[in-house]
């Protein structure tokens, strides 16, 4: 009897394993492959071949120009921002086991697009500066959210409401900052408000690739303990989960997360949102999901562009794109759990 | 129903505050609406003296200075209507729903029509103010009936949790719809900022000419329903049993309600907050007999309104804030303490 059971358990792990192994796969193909696409694809056509030249730093004529300054870091900042958006909501809806709770619906993508515009378009900062000033105001309104929702301990339902009012109240900031500016003009507001790759340079490009590479490896570290947390505060701790670092460690580096990737794009609509669900609906359950996430996160961003600008007559910031799609999954999502009569 | 009087915790309202003192309340709202309208005209981005004022209102509009206050007064009668019937409708509509935190910019209803709108102005170029004005109400209406019907679905109905996250999430994919259909269009684009942004900045006698019959229709509406909403605040069996037409009910303070914020918002833009924070204001100062509550909501929503206008045009001379920014900033945590006020198994 117990040896069958082993064998059932073994078996189911394997099972598990291998799938999670050609999802990633996949995923990290599907990137390359659509990164590769949108590096190549434009107003003029540029075979692989000369890509490739220049990214090694060759000088090809017109392609130099087109794909080394103008499709190669808004390719870049598209896969990067996705990774953090992807990483960073995975981060929050695990952590407070709601995937309501992603950072873009409570508020912290908000405080971070508030921040960043009002850093860029009153204070004239430079990017380093912005990113400072993002992840400052973004950390304040994460931990006022938490404060305020907080009353004979933290309920996931109350914090999601709260930080639905104050997104609401930071988006008015938002437009309150473009009004006093004078700087109010549809290019203006989608970007503060939707998110969009318009315009990228390296300049926006390298901060954000900076604090993934230092932000990403410390939420890999937690990953296991947040997959703990996701049992149960309780249970998390008797399995030896030191429940306060790792919420403060965590809660730190995704904000960070957000806010240098929120500063370059402004808040992308529903990525962080999207990311984690849609990865775990792929790789099934057990096992992190920062690594899935982060792929899908940056897959919605890349494709969504792509979407953006070449499937229509107008070209559209990547944020209308995500928002159109991601708004019925929210939907959905409520609709699903409505009916499942779960709590959310 | 004596028992009924008396308050059984911190947060409950009286059934009805004394006769003396709901009708203290409606002399002070009544002047201090006065007051506000009265500001509303004399301060502006502009200063103006007195002399222009009053020659303002004789019909001079001779120098700069009384142009602009001749300007103001439109905007004035304007901020109070909308105001006014945003106040009536989030009253109603928490009334229907029996939810706190029910609020046509909370619901999605306000961005419901904007996108109406905005649909009917690409592909079909409506241009007449009436003709947008139908279109939003059917807008509205919609959004209404399709967040009422996600938030309502499964175990417990229609809780204030549910329906608050439909109407956010509604609200979201409707605003990208919105920047979705608008952003092709150069010119209905340029008008993108009241899109967003909810004010009574553009306010002209033809436009409230245009939205003033359907603010009555709805105000009638919403006022015949005030006695039935009383039954069914006690809950939908017991106003059954006394004899009330729930459903019917329902609909018809809903349409009351969706009428006037379609209306308003086709004038003045999605502007959020109004229809929430003045029901609760107004259970504290007269008690929950509909009967008092909506005439005193409709009246605490125009000083609202006209407040905010004032101070957006006040704070930050020469430059405006539009009016539904301020109602945001005021509103928001008001939105928060209520939600702070609730036990979670409420939510």
């Amino acid at each position: 009897m117990s040896t069958t059971t082993l064998e059932a358990v073994t078996r189911g792990r394997v099972r598990r394993n291998r799938r999670r192994h050609t999802v990633l796969t996949a995923l990290g193909i599907a990137v390359a492959a659509i990164f590769a696409v949108s590096l190549m694809v434009g107003q003029t056509f540029y075979p692989p071949g000369d890509v490739l030249r220049v990214i090694l730093g060759e000088t090809v004529p017109g392609a130099s120009f087109t794909v080394g300054e103008l499709r190669l870091p808004r390719a870049v900042l598209a896969l990067v921002t996705g990774l953090c958006f992807g990483i960073g909501g995975v981060t929050f809806q695990t952590m407070l086991r709601n995937p309501l709770a992603s950072p873009d619906i409570i508020g912290i993508s908000s405080a971070a697009g508030a921040a960043a515009a009002f850093a860029i378009i009153v204070l004239s900062l430079d990017e380093t500066g912005v990113s400072i000033f993002a992840i400052v105001a973004a950390l304040g309104v994460a931990l006022l959210i938490y404060l305020l929702s907080f009353k004979d301990g933290v309920a996931g339902t109350r914090l999601v409401l709260i930080g639905i009012g104050i997104a609401a109240m930071l988006n008015s900031a938002t437009s309150y900052i473009l009004n006093q500016a004078g700087q109010w003009d549809l290019q203006a507001a989608t970007r503060w408000l939707n998110g969009s790759l318009n315009g990228s340079t390296w300049d926006e490009t390298v901060p954000v690739l900076l604090a993934l590479l230092v932000f990403g490896p410390i939420l890999l570290a937690q990953a296991r303990n947040l997959t703990m947390l996701q049992l149960g505060d309780d249970t998390a701790a008797a399995l030896g989960t030191r429940l306060e670092r790792t919420r403060l460690v965590s809660i730190v580096a995704a904000v960070g997360l957000i806010a240098f990737a929120t500063s370059a794009t402004g808040p992308i609509a529903f990525v962080a949102f999207l990311a984690g669900p849609i990865a775990a609906r792929l790789v099934g359950p057990g096992g992190s999901l920062l690594i899935p996430s982060a792929l899908v996160g940056s897959l919605l961003v890349l494709v969504a562009d792509f979407i953006g600008q070449f499937a229509f007559d107008t070209r559209f910031p990547v944020g209308v794109i995500t928002g159109v799609l991601g708004a019925p999954y929210l939907i959905f999502l409520l609709v699903r759990t409505n009916r499942a009569g779960g709590s959310l | 129903m004596t028992q009924l009087d008396t308050p059984s915790g911190p947060d409950v309202a009286l059934l009805r505050r004394p006769a003396r003192v709901r009708l203290a309340w409606l002399l002070v709202v009544v002047a201090v609406l006065v007051a506000v309208m009265l500001a509303s005209v004399a301060f502006g981005s502009r200063i103006v003296g007195f002399d222009d004022i009053t020659a303002a209102f004789g019909g001079a509009n001779d120098t700069l200075d009384q142009a602009a206050v001749v300007k103001r007064i439109p905007r004035t009668i304007l901020a109070v209507l909308v105001g006014a019937a945003l106040g009536l409708s989030g009253a109603v509509m928490q009334g229907v729903t029996r939810n706190p935190l029910a609020d046509p910019g909370i619901l999605g209803v306000n961005m419901g029509a904007m996108l109406a709108i905005a649909v009917a102005m690409t592909t079909i170029g409506l241009s007449t103010a009436t003709q947008y004005i139908w279109v939003a109400i059917a807008g509205a209406a919609v959004a209404t009936v399709f967040v009422y019907g996600v938030g309502s679905l499964g175990r417990g109905g229609a809780t204030p949790l549910k329906i608050a996250l439909a109407g956010a999430a509604t609200s979201a994919a409707l605003a990208s719809l919105v920047v979705a259909v608008v952003l092709p269009r150069g010119d209905v684009a340029e008008n993108f900022q009241s899109w967003q942004v909810g004010g009574v900045g553009g306010a002209s006698w033809e436009s409230i000419g245009n939205v003033l019959p359907f603010l009555i229709a709805g105000l009638v509406i919403c006022l015949l329903c005030a006695r039935p909403l009383n039954s069914l605040a006690l809950g939908d069996d017991l106003a059954a049993g006394l004899g009330e037409r729930v459903a019917l009910i329902r609909a018809t303070a809903a349409l009351g309600a969706v009428v006037l914020c379609g209306a308003a918002t086709a004038i003045a833009g999605p502007i959020a907050f109004v229809g929430l924070i003045v029901p609760h204001m107004c259970r504290l100062l007269v008690g929950l007999d509909h009967r008092w509550l909506l005439p005193f909501a409709t009246l605490t929503g125009a000083v609202l309104l006209t407040f905010a206008d004032v101070i957006g045009r006040v704070v930050n001379r020469p430059d405006e804030i539009e009016a539904g920014i301020i109602t945001a900033l005021i509103g928001a945590p008001f939105f928060i303490s209520i939600v702070r006020r609730q036990k979670v198994r409420e939510l």
